[in-house]
């Protein structure tokens, strides 16, 4: 439900960039996220899809790429990335892990017509 | 053409948090952020927290709800400070919700304020609220499946409450799952059982507390 705030956000940090290169267009907006971000792209695109009237970015695209998880096994002490079909150690295979990343969550490049 | 922007999409929240953060460390004022399902039993606890607190603290409570001021007059009831934060449909509290509500209270004359998000399990847990630290109410009639549902609610807090203890000869609740599940998720915070109802077990999440408040006035 907080995606309607969180995509203002994204749309104000991608106008402004696209500005900033004298863009004349906005096709498409790509996201990082960590796991656990709680971001849900279709959501960021529905409420994008309704934001973006009238500006440049009508009609932009979401393309989110997910960022494995970074994390320090409290067995052999070492740090790794998981994803969520392995979740324990890749060096060890303990499941006492601490998590050290997951809540990522950033406008990472546009796709703009110039 | 491709253009880097490599910008955090919660650099607003995380900027004002840190200015709440700021203020409160000012007048000297430590926020507890409280959260947890609707029905957990989230105010009941406050007010039975408040009781046991309030000869060693001042306190005072912002009420956050999507509509209606239901908490804040149970609370204000106590003769205790309360403002109603209504969302209007939000389903969490932001610090720049907290900031605006802030100038409500006399931070002067409080040590601790405590705010109860809104009833959910899932967005309070994304969002800074300039909070010293966290804690998570869960109750028995919820079901013991709850933190390895809604991990990050159990992840990113500082401890875990689980309420209405009284009620466990009604239900198949398993205790030792949700400790188990709360312990890999959480391996640092404490799990306090206790009942609202009953007073039992609040002496020592009482006590917890009052060493967490009395650590962040310094």
């Amino acid at each position: 439900m907080h995606e309607l705030a969180i995509t203002q956000s994204i749309l104000d940090i991608s106008l402004k960039a696209a500005a900033a290169q004298h863009a004349c267009r906005i096709r498409a907006i790509r996201l990082t996220i960590g796991p656990f971000s709680g971001i849900v792209p279709e959501c960021v695109q529905m409420y994008l899809d309704v934001l973006a009237k009238g500006t440049i970015a009508e009609g932009a695209k979401i393309e989110a790429s997910t960022l494995p998880l970074r994390v320090r096994c409290r067995a052999c002490g070492r740090e790794g990335e998981i994803d969520r079909r392995h979740i324990a150690c890749p060096f060890c295979g303990s499941v006492e892990l601490q998590r050290l990343s997951g809540r990522e969550f950033l406008v990472d490049s546009l796709e703009v017509d110039v | 053409m491709e253009i880097k922007v490599l910008h955090q999409v919660m650099e607003w929240n995380e900027d004002v948090s840190a200015g709440v953060r700021d203020t409160l460390r000012q007048h000297k004022v430590c926020l507890i952020n409280v959260m947890g399902s609707p029905g957990a039993g989230k105010t009941s606890l406050l007010t039975a927290l408040i009781e046991r607190l309030r000869a060693e603290f001042a306190i005072g409570v912002i009420e956050g709800d999507i509509t209606g001021q239901i908490d804040a007059e149970k609370i204000a009831a106590l003769g205790i400070p309360a403002v109603q934060l209504n969302t209007d449909g939000a389903c969490h509290i932001e610090a720049m919700s907290i900031q605006h509500i802030l100038p409500q209270f006399e931070l002067d004359k409080l040590d601790v304020l405590f705010v109860e998000n809104i009833g959910n399990l899932v967005c309070p847990a994304e969002f800074d609220i300039g909070e010293n630290f966290r804690l998570t109410v869960l109750s028995i009639p919820e079901g013991d499946d709850k933190v390895a549902k809604y991990p990050l609610m159990f992840t990113d807090t500082d401890c875990l409450a689980l309420t209405k203890c009284d009620m466990l000869p009604y239900f198949d609740f398993d205790l030792a799952r949700v400790a188990a599940d709360y312990r890999g998720v959480n391996p640092e915070g404490p799990l306090f059982q206790l009942s609202a109802r009953t007073g039992a077990g609040l002496d020592e999440l009482t006590a917890h507390l009052a060493g967490r408040i009395r650590a962040a006035l310094g």
